[in-house]
């Protein structure tokens, strides 16, 4: 069997890899430090977008810390395991999504939160960004590849229901990426690109039919601020005018740390959490956003040669499906900050402050470290 | 795991690598159209978002200029700025503001016509992160009550500002009128630069009529704010220029005097100093607190004040309209002696009554006996109205018209009193244009002894007295004195526009005013009695005025009528009669007679400014805190 094989211009042989500390802990080097780099850098803006309050920077890496524990639990475990799971969990979850809408808990009209009797109260919708790639894969990855049009059908309902569920929240921007990251796997799996075709095809004309029936009235005017910011400048544009503002007066190369005006003297709002892209962009200017954005695509590059080289498509699928939605996580929030996209409540991974995805994304990077360093003891 | 199908694990990786290569390209261009992004706003736009970062963290500033102060002639403070203390709002700071408002009034004394402004002011136009006033004047409790407990209320903050005060506002309301929030009607007549910060303007008299002379000019700073609008740091500042210090002829001692005088009564006395046509004293009894204007009275204070029978908001000596009655004589003596209808010899016999022809109508003198044969003299210092009748009718209405017009009735004559009404000095085309009647000989009749349509406020009967105090020398009624500083008077007063009113004769100045005199110190001078015992001459002039008109032959009993409908006393003098120092109107509502009443207020005044009160005449105004003068 040709899997079997190391592949070509591979340089480290089965042997020396085993014996490798970074295989015995399950952990990938090259990810691990890109990863801390950047939360090291994610701590140094956060310092200055919460306005010099140390509190808060503890509290993040205090979140980091737990994350890189969940991320190296998940390492131990072989993708094989995941395999198994997923499909137990995933009903879980639902469950969980449908307890939300039943007893949920939350504000500003709401309901993400599930409070069951000794347990922290948690985000079911945060665990279902991981299980709905793994679910599909796992249910795509049964069959030979590329799909059937049966499968790809069962395989996006398995993305569809639990998106659906929490556009009931309403979380429009976890759905988004809830169902993209599924979407990842079914065009990983190798969906027609005859199919995709139709699917962009579908999503064009039910834009205005979601505009008229499913969107709610503070999403459609997320939209029409992004059109026009101008309209309503002291209201929902605000946060957009600000935060371009904030981006275009860094410059080339910044106000300089602690230096920028628009988030310390407090005109531009989330300043530590959604809209953090923006304090990195007025303080360090254009330089530290090309930092920063080739941090991430190394990150990303890193993940998908990860994804390349894994050894079954349930693997691949997961790998590449996890890798975009880290991807879409990094767009739609450096695009919303900065005028192009929406805003939806999408945090800019491993910088902005908050917990639950800070954690799911550790989770995700877990998962990746797990399928590239079990590779010898599968294929051996 | 169960593999129910063939899987062809080879092309299942070759497409994958197909598809994530397709991903790679896709995530490359994405995030370099992001860079693209980037470089557009930070390099492209920079400095289009400098300037609006700027434009968020720098902002220029009003400082409204502190407003001029006023004082009377002898530099007693009659105006000045008090610091007061209110209750702020910036609406983008508050999250419920319903909350907040009910939690300020369970504290502070916020009454619901505040709640109700300030509710109106949030949906109008404002910039944002302006701050609201919503309670003005806190007393010392109530910013102490907020600002323990100032933490649960984010986006309200104690603001003080200056605000005029009056130390004297009952005595001087009337005379220097007061300022006032700006309206919105005011709001859309001022320049906005020069009124940014500034929320008061003269509403009436002279803090109306010297507006921009008290206002000064407005005064900037850049200064470096955060979202909330608080100032962290002052950048640059320009200073605002003060409003000019103001001192005016009034006496505040001869204002208060006249007010004493008036006391429980409703009446009104202008004095003025004839050589500069300067206002001395300018009283409308009542009067009310001006400093309930300036910070906005409420609707209930309002409604007393309006509703009151007394009327106290009623500027009577500016806008007081009565018949002169007898107090017209003088004048109309200088008319009848100028314009030939009369000599000083000239006697006429007065019956009682004047009848224009045999068995026509009768119009009643005031003597119904008749005084017998009198000459000029004597029907001035006994106020016999048949030889005035007789004159008026000789004269007819164009020669009384002209010489009144020349005395500055019918007409507001000063230079500077805000709002004086212009009275009524009929003519033929006054009677024809508001009667559509003719004018009949009857009508020169009545206005020969100040009654009919004949209508003077007391501003212009102490003008025209002043008048006679001249000699025919015009010098316009005035308030201000000086100014402080080095801008002169001129630049703000308006000019004299009056020319002298000679006399073919000039002499007969002196001949009118002996028969002013004869009435103070006369053997049957109607106001003998105020004359008795002064150490100086005087002259004067009583006068009764109707308020309700008798018929021909109607007798009445002053007491038996209700209070409000006996006559109004009227009285017009000057002294001392060859220096004349003050010239005075007196008008005492339903006071009855003008020699009873009227005259001795007048000679309290004439007593009290000519001997009683030291000469503080004219003291310059004095530079507090001259700061330079030595090197």
């Amino acid at each position: 069997m040709a899997g079997v094989k190391p592949l070509a211009g591979q340089p480290n042989s089965g042997l020396t890899r085993k014996r490798n500390i970074w295989n015995i802990l399950h952990l990938d080097p090259v990810l691990l430090s890109l990863l801390l780099l950047l939360m090291g850098a994610g701590l140094f803006i956060l310092y200055s977008g919460a306005d010099r309050n140390l509190a808060v920077v503890e509290a993040q890496a205090v979140r980091f810390g737990l994350g890189l524990v969940v991320m190296f639990v998940l390492a131990q475990f072989e993708p094989a395991v995941f395999r198994r799971w997923a499909p137990w969990l995933y009903g879980v979850g639902l469950a969980a999504l449908v307890a939300v809408l039943l007893v949920g808990v939350g504000a500003k009209g709401a309901q993400r939160w599930l409070a069951l009797p000794g347990l922290p109260r948690f985000q079911p919708s945060e665990g279902m960004k991981l299980l709905v790639p793994i679910t599909a894969a796992w249910y795509l990855s049964r069959y030979y590849l590329p799909p059937t049009f049966r499968r790809v059908m069962i395989g996006l309902a398995i993305v569809l229901v639990p998106m659906g569920l929490i556009i009931q929240q309403p979380d429009l921007g976890t759905s988004l990426l809830v169902g993209m990251a599924g979407i990842f796997v079914v065009f990983f799996a190798g969906i027609s690109w005859k199919l995709i075709t139709a699917f962009f095809a579908l999503v064009s004309v039910s834009a205005p039919l979601m505009w008229l029936f499913v969107m709610r009235d503070y999403q459609k005017q997320r939209v029409l601020t992004l059109l026009d910011p101008e309209s309503d400048p002291l209201g929902a544009g605000w946060n957009i005018i600000q935060s371009k503002t904030a981006i275009g007066s860094g410059g080339v190369d910044g106000k300089g740390w602690l230096q920028g005006t628009q988030s310390h003297l407090e005109f531009l709002p989330e300043s530590h959490t959604d809209f953090i892209v923006a304090v990195l962009a007025e303080e360090f200017g254009f330089i530290g956003m090309l930092a920063l954005i080739t941090l991430y695509f190394l990150i990303i590059l890193r993940c998908l040669y990860i994804a390349v080289m894994a050894q079954d498509s349930f693997s691949r699928l997961v790998a590449g499906a996890l890798t975009m939605t880290f991807f879409l996580y990094v767009f739609v929030n450096i695009g919303m900050v900065s005028g192009l996209l929406p805003v939806v409540g999408v945090p800019l991974p491993l910088i902005s402050y908050g917990g639950t995805s800070a954690i799911t994304l550790l989770a995700a990077f877990g998962v990746l470290m797990s399928i590239q360093t079990h590779r010898r003891m599968i294929t051996a | 795991m169960v593999w129910d199908e063939f899987k062809d694990t080879a092309g299942e990786r070759r497409l994958f690598q197909r598809r994530a290569l397709v991903m790679l390209v896709m995530v490359f261009l994405v995030l370099a159209g992001l860079l693209g992004r980037m470089y557009q706003l930070q390099l492209v736009e920079h400095e289009t978002y400098t300037t609006l970062s700027d434009k968020n963290r720098v902002q220029v500033q009003s400082v409204p200029p502190p407003r001029g102060l006023v004082y009377d002639r002898s530099n007693l403070l009659l105006a000045e700025n008090r610091p007061v203390f209110s209750v702020t709002i910036v609406p983008e700071r508050v999250d419920d503001m319903a909350a907040t408002l009910t939690g300020l009034q369970a504290i502070l004394d916020v009454s619901e016509e505040d709640r109700q402004r300030f509710e109106r002011r949030l949906d109008e136009y404002r910039r944002p992160f302006e701050a609201i006033p919503l309670s003005y004047d806190l007393s010392e409790d109530e910013i102490a009550r907020l600002s323990v407990r100032r933490h649960e209320f984010p986006g309200v903050e104690v603001q003080a500002e200056l605000v005029r005060h009056y130390p004297h506002s009952e005595l001087t309301a009337h005379a220097l009128g007061y300022v006032g929030r700006i309206n919105r009607d005011e709001l859309a007549r001022i320049d906005p630069v020069n009124y940014a910060g500034t929320n008061y303007i003269g509403k009436s008299g002279i803090e109306r009529f010297y507006e921009q002379v008290l206002h000064g000019q407005v005064g900037y700073q850049n200064v470096e704010t955060n979202a909330r609008g608080r100032i962290l740091r002052v950048l640059e500042r320009e200073n605002p220029v003060p409003g000019e210090d103001l001192q005016l002829h009034l006496d505040l001692r001869l204002q208060r005097k006249a007010h004493e005088l008036l006391e429980g009564r409703r009446g009104t006395i202008v004095a003025i100093e004839p050589s500069t046509g300067g206002i001395l004293a300018l009283a409308s009894v009542p009067s009310f607190d001006s400093n309930k204007f300036v910070t906005g009275i409420s609707a209930r204070e309002y409604r007393k004040l309006s509703t009151d029978i007394d009327q106290p908001l009623f500027n009577r000596a500016l806008r007081g309209q009565y018949p002169p009655g007898s107090t017209i004589k003088p004048m109309m003596a200088v008319a009848a002696l100028d314009s030939g209808v009369t000599t000083r010899e000239k006697e006429i016999w007065d019956p009682g009554y004047y009848q224009l022809q045999d068995s026509g109508r009768r119009w009643r003198d005031w003597l119904r006996s008749g005084h017998g044969w009198v000459d000029l003299i004597e029907a001035v210092a006994e106020s016999c109205d048949t030889y005035f009748y007789e004159m008026g009718v000789e004269m007819g209405v164009d020669t009384m018209h002209h010489y009144l017009s020349a005395f500055g009735f019918g007409e507001d004559a000063t230079l500077d009193v805000s709002g004086a009404l212009e009275g009524i000095l009929p003519s033929r085309e006054w009677k024809r244009a508001n009667r559509d009647e003719p004018w009949y000989p009857g009508d020169s009749v009545n206005m020969s002894i100040g009654q009919g349509f004949f209508l003077a406020t007391p501003l212009q009967l102490a003008t025209a007295t002043s008048l006679i105090a001249n000699r025919g020398v015009w010098v316009e009624p005035r308030l201000l004195k000086d100014i402080k500083g080095e801008r002169s008077v001129q630049e703000f007063l308006p000019a004299q526009t009056h020319k002298p009113l000679t006399l073919k004769n000039p002499d007969d100045w002196e001949y009118v005013i002996d028969t002013m005199e004869a009435v103070m110190h006369g053997a049957k001078g109607t106001a003998r009695r105020a004359g008795a015992g002064a150490s100086y001459r005087m002259a004067g002039k009583t006068g009764t005025a109707q308020v309700f008109s008798l018929g021909q032959d109607e007798e009445y009993d002053a007491e038996e009528i209700r209070e409000r409908l006996r006559d109004h006393a009227l009285f017009v003098g000057f002294a001392p009669t060859d220096e004349p120092k003050i010239a005075v109107a007196v008008i005492v509502e339903n006071g009855g007679g003008g020699s009873a009443v009227a005259a001795p207020v007048a000679r309290e005044l004439f007593d009290a400014w000519l001997e009683d009160f030291p000469a503080a005449d004219h003291a310059p105004l004095v530079e507090p805190d001259a700061d330079g003068g030595s090197l």
